[in-house]
C-alpha cells in the first residue's frame, strides 16, 4: 500500500524540482511565479486541513492568518526591520496569538455557529486592515523590502524563492502528517469522529482542538509572510471572506483529511482559475457553477482517486 | 453633540437593525426548518436591489419596480432552491457552505456582467425624497422613516404568520422534527420551497430598501450577510424573536459606534487617538459584542428553536 503512494510523491517532487530549469529553457519563466504562488497558498491549505480535515472544525476564517503574516512583514518593514527570521518569528507568533484568541471563543461552539463565528472574526480583522490608514488602509501597502536572510537565500532571486517555497511546503505537509499520526493527532481525529466516546475514555477535546487551531494559524501565518514577499504588496483583501472560501475549496477539492489532498487541490483550483482567466474577464461566472457541481458530484476530492482518505 | 443628533442616529440604528432583521428572519427560518446554511442569501439581497433598480427604470414607476423586483427575487430564489440547494439538504454544513459560496461567485459576476462593477444609486420618487419634522429642530428623511415602518410591519406580519397560522405551525413543527412532519402527511419539500421563497422575498425587500441608502454594487450582499451572521449568533439560531432583538442591538450599536466613537475617544483621550482608533474600533464593535455574548451565552440570547 505504501509503495505506490511514495512513488507518486517522489515523481511529483521531482517534477516540481525540475520545473524552474525546464520552464526557463522553454522561455516561460511566468510559470515559476505561478507555481511559487500555488505552493505558498498550498501551505495555507495544508494548515487548514489539520483543523478542517482531521479536526472537523469548519473554519471559514483561515485567511485571517494569511493577512496577519503578510502585515507582520509589511509593518516590520515600515519600521526598518528587514531580518527575515525576525519576520517569520513575528508572523508566526502574531498568528498564533490571534488564533488562540479566536479559537478560545469559537471552539466553545460547534456546527453552524463555528462557521459563522470564524467568518465574523476574520471580517473584523479585514475591517481593521481597512481602517489602518498608517499602513495603507483600503489601498494596501507596498512592501519596503523583501525579507532578508543574510547570505542563506535571496528572495529577490525568483528561482531561489521558488525552492524555498517548495521546501517549506514539503515541510508543512510532513509536519501535519507527523502531527496527525502522533498521540495528539489521534485524540484530535477521535474527537472528530465521536466526541462522546472520546470524552468517555478520558480526553476533553477542547484543549486538543485549541492547540490544533493555534498550530494551523501559525503555519498559515508563515504562508502569509511568504505571500507578502511574493506579491510585494499587502492588501486587506488577503483577509477577505473570498480568500477564506478559496483556501477552504483547495482543501475540499483535493480531499480533506488526506496528506496530499490540500496540495493537489491548490494546484487544481489555481490552474483552473488561470485557464478561465485566460478565456474571459468574467471567469468567476464559470468557476462558481463548477464549484457547485464539484461539491454535489465529486465528494471525495482529487486525493480520493488515488487512495482512500485515512481519517 | 446634541440629544437631537443622538435621537436621529438612534433612528438610523433602528433602520439598519430592521434591514438586518429582514435578512436574518429568512436566513434563520431556512436554517431552522431545512438545516441549510445558505451563504447565497446575500446574493438574493443584491438581486432584489438590482432588479428593482432596473425594473423601475424600465417601467418609470417606483412602485411597479418594487413589485417586479420582489417577484423577480421570488422566482430566482425558488429557482436556486430547486436547481442547486435541494441536492444539499442531506449534506453536512461544510458542503452547503462551499456550494453556496460557488453560487455567490456566480451571482456577483453575473451582476457585474449585466450592470458593471461601479456603484449605482437608486432614484426615489418625489414623495419619498423629502424630510419630515419629527419635532421642532429635527428633520428626518421620509425614506428612512418609511423603511422603519415597513420593517416593523413585516416583523408583525412574521410574528402573525409564524405563531398564529397553520403555515406557521408547520414551519415550527418542521424546525423541530422534519421527519415526523413528513410522516404526518405534509409535503415537506413543498413547504421547504415555500419557506425558501418567503425568505428570498424578505431578502429582496431588504436589498431594494437598502439600495437608495447604501450603494448598489456587486458584492453588496456579502457585506450585510456577515453582519446578519453576527445577528443570528447573538440572537440564537432558529428564533425569529432572537433575530429581531439581535438585529436591533447590532444595528444600533454599529450606527452609534460609527457616529460617536471617534468624538468620544477624541474627548476622553486625545483628538489624534480618536482620529486613529475611532474608525477602527467602530468597525470592530459588533464583532467584539458578538465575542462577549458568546463568552457569556454560547447559544445566543434566545436559544429557543422555532
Amino acid at each position: 500500500m505504501k509503495t505506490p503512494r511514495l512513488l507518486l510523491w517522489s515523481v511529483s517532487v521531482a517534477l516540481l524540482v525540475a520545473l524552474p530549469p525546464l520552464v526557463s529553457w522553454l522561455g516561460q519563466p511566468f510559470y515559476i511565479d505561478l507555481v511559487r504562488r500555488i505552493m505558498i497558498l498550498a501551505i495555507a491549505a495544508v494548515s487548514l486541513n489539520l483543523i478542517l480535515g482531521y479536526g472537523g472544525m469548519v473554519s471559514f476564517g483561515h485567511a485571517a492568518y494569511l493577512g496577519i503574516g503578510a502585515y507582520a512583514v509589511g509593518i516590520l518593514g515600515v519600521y526598518g526591520f528587514t531580518n527575515g527570521l525576525l519576520h517569520w518569528a513575528v508572523a508566526i507568533g502574531a498568528s498564533a496569538l490571534v488564533a488562540l484568541a479566536i479559537g478560545a471563543v469559537s471552539i466553545r461552539t460547534s456546527g453552524i455557529y463555528f462557521i459563522m463565528i470564524t467568518l465574523a472574526f476574520t471580517q473584523m480583522l479585514y475591517y481593521l486592515g481597512i481602517s489602518l490608514e498608517l499602513f495603507g488602509g483600503d489601498d494596501g501597502m507596498r512592501l519596503k523590502s523583501k525579507s532578508q536572510f543574510g547570505g542563506l537565500v535571496d528572495l529577490r532571486d525568483p528561482v531561489a524563492f521558488y525552492y524555498l517555497s517548495l521546501v517549506l511546503m514539503l515541510g508543512a505537509v510532513f509536519l501535519v502528517h507527523r502531527i496527525v499520526h502522533s498521540r495528539f493527532g489521534m485524540v484530535l481525529r477521535a474527537a472528530k469522529s465521536n466526541e462522546g466516546r472520546t470524552r468517555a475514555i478520558g480526553f476533553a477535546p477542547y484543549p486538543y482542538r485549541l492547540a490544533a487551531f493555534v498550530i494551523a494559524g501559525a503555519m498559515c501565518g508563515l504562508a502569509g509572510a511568504l505571500y507578502a514577499n511574493h506579491t510585494n504588496y499587502i492588501v486587506p483583501g488577503l483577509m477577505s471572506w473570498q480568500q477564506s472560501g478559496d483556501i477552504m475549496f483547495m482543501v475540499i477539492l483535493g480531499g480533506m483529511a488526506s496528506t496530499a489532498g490540500p496540495v493537489l487541490g491548490t494546484f487544481a483550483l489555481l490552474f483552473v482559475e488561470e485557464i478561465l482567466k485566460g478565456w474571459t474577464e468574467h471567469w468567476q461566472v464559470i468557476l462558481g457553477p463548477l464549484l457547485v457541481l464539484s461539491v454535489i458530484f465529486f465528494r471525495r476530492g482529487l486525493a480520493g482517486i488515488f487512495y482512500k482518505p485515512d481519517a | 453633540m446634541s440629544w437631537i443628533l443622538i435621537f436621529e442616529q438612534l433612528l438610523n440604528g433602528v433602520q439598519l437593525g430592521l434591514t438586518l432583521f429582514l435578512m436574518a428572519a429568512g436566513l434563520t427560518l431556512v436554517l431552522g426548518i431545512m438545516n441549510l446554511v445558505n451563504l447565497a442569501h446575500g446574493s438574493l439581497y443584491m438581486v432584489g436591489a438590482y432588479l428593482t433598480l432596473a425594473a423601475s427604470q424600465w417601467t418609470g414607476s417606483y412602485v411597479a419596480g418594487v413589485l417586479l423586483g420582489l417577484a423577480g427575487t421570488l422566482v430566482i430564489g425558488m429557482l436556486v432552491e430547486v436547481v442547486a440547494l435541494r441536492a444539499l439538504y442531506d449534506r453536512d454544513h461544510l458542503d452547503q457552505v462551499l456550494a453556496t459560496f460557488g453560487l455567490i461567485l456566480f451571482f456577483n459576476e453575473l451582476v457585474a456582467m449585466l450592470w458593471g462593477r461601479a456603484s449605482l444609486y437608486a432614484q426615489l420618487p418625489q414623495y419619498l425624497r423629502g424630510h419630515v419634522e419629527l419635532f421642532s429642530g429635527s428633520s428626518y428623511p421620509v425614506y428612512r422613516l418609511s423603511v422603519i415602518v415597513v420593517g416593523l410591519l413585516v416583523a408583525v406580519l412574521l410574528w402573525y404568520v409564524v405563531t398564529q397560522t397553520r403555515l406557521g405551525m408547520l414551519i415550527r413543527a418542521g424546525a423541530s422534527n422534519r421527519t415526523m412532519v413528513a410522516a404526518l402527511g405534509i409535503n415537506i419539500r413543498l413547504l421547504s420551497t415555500v419557506v425558501f421563497g418567503f425568505g428570498a422575498v424578505l431578502a429582496g425587500l431588504a436589498g431594494l430598501m437598502a439600495g437608495p441608502i447604501y450603494s448598489v454594487q456587486p458584492g453588496m450582499g456579502e457585506l450585510i450577510l456577515i453582519q446578519v451572521f453576527v445577528v443570528i449568533v447573538i440572537g440564537g439560531i432558529g428564533s425569529v424573536r432572537g433575530a429581531l432583538v439581535g438585529a436591533l442591538i447590532v444595528g444600533i450599536v454599529d450606527t452609534l459606534g460609527r457616529a460617536f466613537l471617534k468624538p468620544m475617544l477624541g474627548a476622553m483621550l486625545s483628538p489624534t487617538a480618536g482620529e486613529a482608533a475611532g474608525p477602527a474600533l467602530a468597525s470592530m464593535l459588533i464583532y467584539l459584542l458578538m465575542a462577549v455574548v458568546l463568552a457569556l451565552r454560547p447559544a445566543g440570547l434566545f436559544p429557543a428553536r422555532g
